[in-house]
């Protein structure tokens, strides 16, 4: 074999393992967005029978009665994470409107540091703290304890998103705001937070998104209720709490039902995070 | 004009003169600066919460909590072995699955795909990190468990089934089950950090290789991986950070017994998963104190596991970017 044609076959074994390398890469894209279609099948499947009418009107029933619905439980989630609001969008905008405009890069590390790490902080121990803080001291299971655990994860998640979006804001504006005679807080305020406001609602809504489907908080701060809550400072029922109970249940009613709240809480959860992603361009996970 | 007209005019200018008050410029700061210092804050309050309400178990207990293996409330004997072993052991298969697959999507997503599969890629594997938790539980115990019980896990048994790892009998919700749902839960976020990660790397690198002939891949495996190893790693730390945490979607698939097995094929029990089953249920004071501190034990680890991730990733994202302007 002349020495251009050996060449030219380490050229072609070359090219021959870039494109294997490829093929297998591509399989593992495949592997892993693979449970996602899975999933979305068999909620869809699963759930699509039991949701109807009653579903959304009714209060579940008793074991071995067919029928009812999740009603107390969808306006649960719904309260639950407008008290989570409360907490989580003030904190979380103030907070990151001060790491885009007044902290020095030092400080700003730190804090930035520290959300980060508060972010990888088990959902679950929320739930642990708020119980010590809130339920042990008022001796009840709450909307309100709820809410606060669930509050409390958003802040992190919101005040990154937030400090992210604002710093994409041209320093111009402030300085033609600043110019004109314009108070710096009013600048802040008026121009740079409304300039980005569409990704600071981004952000929110994000939050809102991931912390609705959130269980282990709610084990034992919101507790989940059977009927109606008509005192926040009575436990309350929430969506993924229902799913969870009747997940693990041995009734093949309930777990219809399950199909159909994941089916609920699935639509609700992909509608925000698509809808977000067709307006705005905002990253989903601050790391 | 009246000489009280150009009087009245003359104050309002004065009044226009004065400069700004500067109260709202400092309380609008203090407040800001209020609020960011709230993460701070929450970290201490986690942090002084448990401890509270572990006192007592750390007390009585001490140190052999973390070595003991017995778990029996109505004797008031607590070891947080088994759930320490089993938070463990789920997250290495996690992290033994999860990792190939994340950091080989985000090598295909960042160098190796066309251009137009690309963002549709990223906004599936977007969407797979919003399911949430309790629903891939749903999937895992319906779907999941059944399809792993019936085909790979007697595959695994035929093939494997001489180490002690893949003996016994088969009964569906076990440690590699749980394994597996907590890889489904962190391939998400390994893949998108890893493609920021590559995505830092400077183009220089590959250019450098591509005009030394390089093929795509060689690119990729020289110039590229090489370069990114730290940052990859520190992606790999933080997806573990999160398999720790991991609570409802394990809970629901691991059969919760605690119990320290050889077998994969043996239920297990986490720390996240004890403390989410027992903690209405502890009637005692002193079984209370011991899941607090189960979740004192839980925060502690996963903190550290998260300090290190982050350090490893913020010394890359300051130490890429001047070599890149080079």
């Amino acid at each position: 074999m002349t020495m251009r044609t050996r060449r030219k076959d380490r050229h072609s074994w070359r090219k021959l393992e870039s494109a294997l390398v490829s093929g297998l890469t591509f399989c593992s894209a495949i592997i892993v967005i693979a449970p996602l279609a899975l999933v979305f099948f068999h909620v869809v499947k699963s759930g699509i029978g039991a949701v109807n009418l009653d579903f959304f009107t009714k209060l579940p029933k008793p074991v071995g009665t067919p029928g009812g619905g999740m009603a107390n439980a969808i306006v649960g989630t719904l309260e639950l994470l407008a008290l989570a609001s409360v907490i989580g969008i003030p904190v979380g905008v103030l907070g990151g409107v001060y790491l885009a405009e007044y902290g020095t890069a030092r400080v700003n590390w730190v804090l930035r540091f520290i959300a980060d790490v508060l972010n990888g902080v088990p959902s679950i121990i929320w739930g642990v703290v708020v119980y010590g803080l809130v339920v042990l001291r008022f001796k009840s299971f709450s909307a309100y304890a709820g809410g606060l655990a669930l509050g409390l994860i958003m802040v992190p998640l919101i005040l990154r998103t937030t400090e992210e979006v604002i710093l994409l804001v041209p320093a111009s504006y402030r300085e033609a705001a600043l110019a004109l005679g314009i108070a710096r807080w009013k600048t802040i305020a008026h121009i740079v937070v409304k300039t980005a406001s569409r990704g600071i609602i981004t952000g929110i809504l994000l939050a809102l998104a991931r912390v609705g489907g959130e269980t282990a908080p709610l084990l034992f701060t919101a507790f989940g209720n059977r009927f109606w809550n008509h005192d926040l400072r009575e436990p309350i029922a929430a969506l993924p709490l229902q799913i969870f109970t009747y997940a693990i249940s041995p009734y093949d009613d309930w777990h219809r039902q399950a199909w159909a709240g994941a089916l609920i809480l699935v639509t609700g959860v992909f509608c925000v995070n698509v809808l977000v992603r067709i307006f705005t361009r905002v990253r989903a996970m601050p790391v | 004009m009246t000489k009280a007209q150009l009087l009245l005019r003359e104050r309002s200018v004065r009044e226009r003169m004065t400069p700004p008050s500067r109260f709202g410029d400092e309380a609008f700061k203090w407040l800001t600066l209020t609020m960011a210092l709230a993460v701070v804050l929450l970290i201490v309050l986690i942090g002084w919460q448990l401890a509270r309400g572990s006192s007592l178990a750390i007390q009585k207990f001490g140190f052999s909590f973390l070595i003991t293996s017995t778990w029996d409330p109505v004797a008031e004997q607590f070891g947080a072995l088994p759930f320490i072993y089993g938070t463990a052991v789920s997250s290495l298969i996690a992290l033994l699955i999860a990792v190939p697959l994340s950091i080989a999507t985000a090598v295909y997503l960042t160098e190796l795909a066309p251009l137009w599969i690309r963002q549709p890629i990223i906004s599936l594997v977007e969407m797979l990190a919003a399911i949430p938790s309790v629903i891939l539980g749903l999937w895992g115990i319906f779907v999941m468990i059944p399809w792993l019980r019936d085909y790979p896990f007697p595959f695994l048994k035929r093939i494997l089934g001489w180490t002690p790892i893949f003996t016994g009998p088969i009964y569906g919700p076990s440690m590699l089950a749980g394994g597996i749902i907590i890889a489904v839960m962190i391939v998400p976020i390994i893949t998108s950090v890893s493609r920021e990660i590559l995505r830092s790397v400077p183009d220089l690198q590959r250019e450098a290789a591509y005009a030394l002939g390089a093929t795509r891949w060689e690119v990729t495996r020289i110039a590229v991986l090489s370069y990114a190893g730290k940052g990859l790693f520190g992606a790999v730390i933080l997806g573990l950070g999160r398999a720790l945490g991991e609570t409802m979607a394990v809970t629901m698939v691991i059969g919760n017994t605690p119990q320290i097995a050889a077998s994969l094929f043996k239920p297990g029990y986490t720390l996240a998963s004890v403390i989410a089953n027992e903690f209405t249920e502890a009637t005692t004071d002193m079984y209370l104190q011991a899941l607090f501190e189960i979740g004192l034990v839980l925060f502690g680890v996963t903190i550290l596991v998260n300090l290190i991730a982050q350090l490893l990733l913020k010394t890359i994202a300051r130490g890429a970017s001047p070599r890149a302007v080079q």
